[in-house]
């Protein structure tokens, strides 16, 4: 990479944007029908009511909520990692940041979605909006579930200006390489960029700002997506550790998510010289780090409630130790923590290939968590008569799997759409300090004599 | 008759940007009257230097606090406007509130940001009065708005020998 211009740079990284090969049109047909088969099983459902999904008495939150807090989660992949390594001037982070943040911004989408899928009559999801209605009744402001509409658009707004601000130059780069309707756009996008001194000192600063802003407003969302269950009387969600917990693991499946997303873009957009082995390796050991974190919070939280012994608690610890819960449970600590801890602490394991597969179970294994946290809890509250079970049907299932299509789906658009690396970015990060010239300098004092 | 809207050169790189831009200088060409454009900040050269945005980060807080200002009275209003009985705890009730407020602080905070940044760069502005595809190739432009027809040839020369790669003139025609 030492030896590219900024001109071989900029072909590189717009080569991905010019035409559609075979194989990506294939890949975009597999998940289109995905998504498809998804919007219809939805249809299947609002048509014929939240009946037809596995949700019954007294499991009212199943994949649907399963989801929407693993979406979530997975979106502080992006604006969260992109915002704390911008402020810690990490100089590798570069190629990384706009990977983040543009799967931050889907997965966000995808993850607000669910609370509407989940409605039982989601054409009144607007009631969430706070808005006086005719009768005089405002949204109830001690809901968790509305601030999690503030938290949620709060974020999604910040997420998007923290892409979109620091692809405007970029845009102004493909206008001017483009002739046509594809100038127009980028034109249009690109709002009359020129590159001014001024330009590129307020850009700086306002990603410095907003780099500070986001950073807050990404805990406390996930900190709120938590409050939805620790501020239920619920056994094992009314506890304090809920917030950092569900920040943690966010930002554990949000590391991994994104090394999966570099290391698919790596190879087939052909980005080798750009995405190097140093920045996964960087990933790997903040991934390490999160799983050590991840597995010292479960076992916080199982300890704390062992030991107190509470009757209704136990229920559910034991449920998810050795009940029928069980098999996920520890599924899930293979996933998070017994597969990748190896792959990650021990350096000749800690390729690209290794973190993408220590990736790939701790996107499994943090869904799993979600799905523990959600549905035992639910199937076996206080009272033990009304403990039951739960089973999704095909509706929930092809949803599910709908929403990883259409995250590939937004992902491959968005990859032919605008440079997935920041180009700017990068060329910026290969200046050299100035070097002092007595040749230039003596040609200086001439020209201002 | 053809009026001289600007003069530009374009410099392969920021060593001769800069001594382009000293080279302008040296010509007396006033400082507000010199345009740099640039593909990549060039932070660390003098030409790259414009007036920094010192006022921006406190526009942010001003903003986040005319958003808390926002939430904390839609969070009010709305509680005091359906009092629901609440067993003699307060009708505005504190911690949902503050939630709100951070929530809508850090809303503000970043609209204004945002709201700044267009301003201060003056975007958009679809119809720049200089600009030069070529920016987006490499290359740095230095460049002299309205300059006098007299200094023309001069600005030209100063800008060729400073290491331009090309020195181009913009004009239009206007009625005699």
């Amino acid at each position: 990479m030492a030896q590219k211009t900024p001109e071989q740079i900029s072909d590189d990284l717009l080569r991905p944007l010019s035409g559609v090969s075979a194989r990506y049109l294939a890949a975009m047909a597999c998940l289109l029908a995905i998504v498809i088969a998804a919007a219809f099983a939805f249809g299947w459902q609002v048509y014929n009511g939240l009946g037809v999904s596995g949700l019954r008495s007294p499991v009212y939150w199943g994949f649907y909520i399963t989801n929407f807090v693993f979406w979530i989660g997975l979106s502080h992949a992006g604006t969260l990692i992109s915002a704390i390594l911008r402020l810690a001037n990490a100089t590798w982070r570069r190629p990384v940041t706009r990977c983040a943040e543009v799967i931050t911004v889907f997965a966000l989408l995808i993850g607000a979605t669910f609370p509407i899928v989940h409605l039982g009559r989601p054409w009144l999801a607007f009631w969430l909006a706070p808005y006086p209605s005719e009768r005089g009744i405002w949204p109830n402001f001690r809901s968790p579930l509305l601030w999690d509409f503030f938290a949620i658009n709060t974020y999604l707004i910040g997420s998007v200006t923290f892409l979109l601000l620091p692809m405007i130059p970029d845009f102004a780069l493909i206008r001017d390489r483009s002739s046509g309707w594809k100038q127009k756009i980028y034109g249009a996008v690109a709002l009359g960029w020129c590159g001014t001194p001024r330009q590129w000192h307020r850009l700086e600063k306002a990603m410095q700002i907003m780099a500070v802003a986001i950073i807050p407003v990404a805990v406390s969302v996930h900190s709120i997506v938590s409050w939805d269950f620790a501020m239920a009387i619920v056994p094992m969600w009314h506890s304090t550790i809920f917030a950092p917990y569900f920040v943690a693991g966010a930002i554990f499946s949000g590391i991994a998510a994104l090394i999966l997303a570099m290391a698919l873009l790596r190879k087939f957009l052909h980005l080798e010289e750009y995405l190097l082995p140093i920045h996964f390796e960087n990933l790997g050991k903040l991934l390490l780090v999160m799983s050590l974190l991840w597995v010292y919070f479960v076992f916080a939280e199982r300890l704390t409630t062992w030991y107190g012994n509470e009757t209704s608690e136990m229920a559910v610890f034991w449920l998810t130790q050795t009940g029928s819960y069980s098999p996920l449970f520890w599924t899930m600590v293979t996933c998070n923590f017994l597969i990748p801890f190896p792959i990650l602490a021990i350096k000749k394991l800690r390729t690209i290939t290794g973190t993408a597969i220590a990736s790939f179970t701790i996107v499994i294994g943090m869904w799993l968590e979600r799905f523990l946290i959600i549905v035992p809890s639910l199937s076996h509250k206080y009272l033990p008569y009304s403990w039951g079970t739960y089973r999704p049907t095909w509706v929930e299932i092809t949803i599910t799997a709908g929403t990883f299509a259409a995250m590939g789906l937004l992902y491959m658009l968005f990859s032919k759409a605008a440079p997935i690396i920041s180009i700017w970015e990068l060329k910026w990060g290969r200046h050299e300090e100035p070097v002092h010239d007595p040749v230039l300098a003596r040609r200086d004092e001439e020209a201002m004599a | 008759m053809a009026t001289v809207n600007s003069i530009y050169g374009l410099f392969p790189g920021p060593h001769a940007a800069e001594r382009g831009m000293n080279a302008l200088r040296a010509a007396g060409v006033a400082p507000d009257k010199i345009v740099v454009m640039s593909p990549e900040p060039f932070e660390e050269y003098g030409f790259a230097q414009a007036d920094r945005p010192k006022w921006m980060p406190w526009l942010a807080p001003l903003g986040g606090l005319v958003g808390g200002v926002c939430g904390f009275s839609l969070a009010w209003y709305t509680q005091t406007a359906y009092s629901q009985i609440t067993g003699g705890m307060p009708i505005v009730a504190p911690w949902p509130t503050a939630i709100i407020v951070y929530e809508l602080t850090m809303l503000g905070a970043i609209l204004t940001t945002v709201l700044t940044l267009l301003i201060g760069s003056r975007l958009p502005n679809w119809k720049p009065k200089l600009y030069d595809p070529e920016v987006s190739h490499g290359k740095i432009l230095i460049g002299v708005l309205d300059p006098s027809a007299a200094a023309r040839a001069d600005l030209e020369n100063r800008l060729r020998g400073a290491g331009a790669g090309e020195v181009k003139v913009t004009s239009s025609s206007a009625a005699d």
